[in-house]
């Protein structure tokens, strides 16, 4: 198997499918000859042509308002944005149009669009290229939301999303894009949408993560180890539809949740896996559940002590894991 | 006395042809006077009306591939749907939100239309996002072909959206005709200008008088219309198709054309505009003009009228009869239909 980055993986998967699928196509900003600011569509624009890896005009609502129709017409699309922060003027198009066309249309039309979306921090990016935008789009039932954490799932993922049909966003960790590496099977792989993924298996403390939090995560867990702390990692790689069953069955083992995200605390993604567990898993607790997540300030910082006082990190992972478990 | 003129497409428009087209503007009419009455009497919560637009919408229809090229319409579209296909029976499922209803089985308000099978894509509230779905199926289109990907001979070959002169302030309609633009998408965008937006006069929107002067900011055709006169706006959109149909890109349609109700049985049109304004504006109904027309071309007598309009009248009285009666839908219907299940089809080569 070969081993790749997480944007090699990610790649690999849109490649794979441009080459079986002639439905398959690429909007957005620079991902033609540039391809893409951070070089995800590399070269697929001198294999598969203009006609296939469009640069779009520089506006984000018609990138996916454009897909919309592809993909009603009968197209697969697959629509980058080039970083969360600006995915805000296709939110109507996501949110309003994207995910209620099928209720809306009782079923009659159906939207297999898949949205590329680099974000997180950590990358001295700034309050506009480091957001974290997720919960926004998990709440919209009609939308699935994806994470990947590792490179088999950023290529697993990115398939599995585009032989759904319903829109799907991709949250891709930007962070980790070359600094996460991993196996990646060859040929086709399709990681289940709404399935978690057991990183590390452990008794004393749940983890739930994804995206670059994950990686973090297992980090963490190899910190806490040698402390005698036995940390389980749930990489939670599909929040919408979230898998409730991973989530308890870890829990019911550990009795301790602790819940890390990268976005602002306050109705982040973490405090729906935390009143996940406090209806059906309340039971199975020894402590309270405890969320881990970026200050509610409205977006990172650029200066680097204070964006690193913003993000979480393996160590501040580490220590809520020792508080959890010494509870 | 009208004079046929050979030079224009609409005077080869058959007598069959020229009635249907009368016809699905007078059946809109009578559906959507007895609208206004069922909202009176409490009978339904909501209508929006389509009265002084008739012309407008079925006259554009009848100039592209019906039932074929898509359409991406707005909420006022309801003499459209008629013209695309629909009858007296289809709109009242919407009106009275039963389960039956084909554009949303009673989940959206009436006037939200979609049908599948007509090319008709499902309509939202938020104004202009349509005219963006649009150019994505027209690009589709333009995609297959330049891809080679097999098409049947009855397949789309270019999408028409409509929408309000007030929703040409959005941004996604900016956005829509930029695409079209820069990819020469077989696009009609036809702009239904009443002048008012619920209660915003053109004046307060654009700092234009046509909207189709835009036209040449996006390097698209653009062409000014008499949306009152059913024949004209079938010449301008049959030019505006072949446009499409021969590669040679978009064009913006401003459709001039009244209002003679308020915003939708939600609004009261007094508070921002005179009564004698309205009155003068009904002098100039379209389906009087076009009767007129036809009668002047010997194509109609006043009898055929009288007969067209009782039969559509009762086509609007048994559907009503018939949709009255039915069950609504069932409360946990709400639950359904969130996501499409499987995955999509495996591509045949």
């Amino acid at each position: 198997m070969a081993v790749m980055t997480l944007i090699e993986g990610l790649r690999q998967g849109m490649d794979e499918a441009l080459a079986a699928d002639p439905r398959v196509f690429i909007i957005g900003e620079d991902v033609g000859a540039r391809g893409g600011v951070f070089r995800a569509t590399q070269g697929l624009f001198d294999k598969y042509g203009g006609d296939r890896v469009i640069d779009s005009p520089l506006a984000e609502s018609s990138i996916v308002g454009v897909g919309i129709g592809a993909a009603l017409a009968g197209l697969l699309p697959i629509c980058e944005i080039q970083f969360a922060d600006f995915i805000y003027p296709a939110f109507n198009q996501i949110v309003n149009e994207a995910a209620r066309m099928y209720y809306r249309s009782a079923g009659d039309w159906h939207v297999p669009l898949v949205i590329r979306v680099p974000y997180g921090g950590g990358v001295g990016g700034g309050l506009y290229h480091s957001q974290s935008v997720e919960s926004l789009f998990a709440h919209q039932p009609g939308l699935k939301v994806v994470v990947p954490s590792t490179p088999a799932d950023a290529k697993g993922l990115i398939k599995a999303a585009l032989y759904d049909p319903n829109p799907v966003i991709i949250f891709e960790p930007k962070k980790g894009y070359r600094g996460i590496k991993g196996e990646v099977p060859e040929g086709e792989i399709v990681t289940s949408i709404g399935a978690a993924r057991v990183a590390r298996m452990g008794g004393d403390v749940s983890v739930f993560a994804y995206g670059m939090m994950a990686y973090y995560a297992e980090q963490a867990a190899e910190m806490v180890a040698v402390e005698g702390i036995d940390a389980e990692i749930i990489d939670l790689r599909t929040l919408a539809p979230v898998d409730r069953e991973s989530i308890l069955a870890s829990v019911r083992k550990t009795g301790k949740a602790l819940i890390v995200y990268e976005d602002n605390l306050t109705l982040g993604y973490g405090a729906e896996v935390a009143a996940l567990i406090a209806d059906d898993g309340f039971e199975f607790l020894d402590a309270p559940v405890r969320r881990l997540a970026a200050p509610d300030v409205p977006a990172t910082p650029f200066s680097h002590p204070m964006q690193d006082f913003f993000m979480i990190n393996p160590d501040k992972i580490a220590a809520a894991i020792r508080e959890l478990a010494a509870y | 006395m009208t004079q046929k003129t050979l030079d224009k497409p609409s005077a080869y428009l058959s007598e069959a042809t020229l009635h249907a087209i009368l016809r699905a503007m007078l059946l809109s009419r009578r559906f959507d006077e007895r609208a206004w009455l069922l909202h009176r009497q409490g009978k339904i919560v909501f209508h929006a009306s389509a009265m002084g637009h008739e012309a407008a919408q079925v006259g554009a229809v009848f100039a592209i591939h019906r039932g074929v090229d898509y359409v991406c319409p707005y909420y006022r579209d309801l003499a459209m749907m008629i013209a695309l296909g629909w009858g007296a029976r289809a709109l009242m499922l919407d009106v009275y939100a039963k389960p039956g209803g084909i554009s949303s089985a009673g989940r959206q308000m009436p006037n939200h239309f979609s049908d599948r099978r007509l090319g008709v894509v499902s309509t939202s509230a938020p104004v202009a996002v349509q005219v963006v779905h649009a150019a994505g199926m027209a690009f589709a289109i333009k995609y297959k072909a330049r891809l080679g990907l097999p098409t049947p001979d009855d397949a789309p070959r270019l999408a028409l959206t409509t929408l309000g002169e007030g929703s040409t302030s959005q941004g996604d309609f900016h956005e829509a005709l930029n695409w079209a633009g820069v990819h020469t998408l077989p696009l009609i965008c036809l702009v239904e200008n009443n002048g008012y937006a619920i209660s915003v006069k053109l004046q307060a929107q654009m700092a234009i008088r046509d909207v189709s002067e835009r036209a040449a900011g996006y390097g698209i055709h653009g062409a000014v219309v008499d949306g009152m006169d059913a024949l004209a706006v079938y010449d301008t959109v049959y030019e505006a198709a072949q446009r499409a149909y021969n590669g040679d890109g978009a064009t913006l349609i401003d459709a001039k054309v009244y209002r003679f109700t308020p915003h939708s049985s939600d609004d009261d049109d007094r508070s921002y505009r005179s009564r004698e304004e309205v009155e003068a504006a009904r002098a100039n109904d379209p389906i009087l003009r076009l009767r007129q027309t036809l009668i002047d071309l010997g194509a109609l007598t006043a009898a055929d009228f009288e007969e067209m309009d009782a039969e559509v009248r009762s086509e609007v009285d048994a559907a009503q009869a018939e949709v009255e009666a039915m069950p609504d839908p069932a409360p946990e219907d709400a639950l359904a239909d969130v996501f499409a299940p499987g995955r999509v089809d495996a591509w045949q080569s």
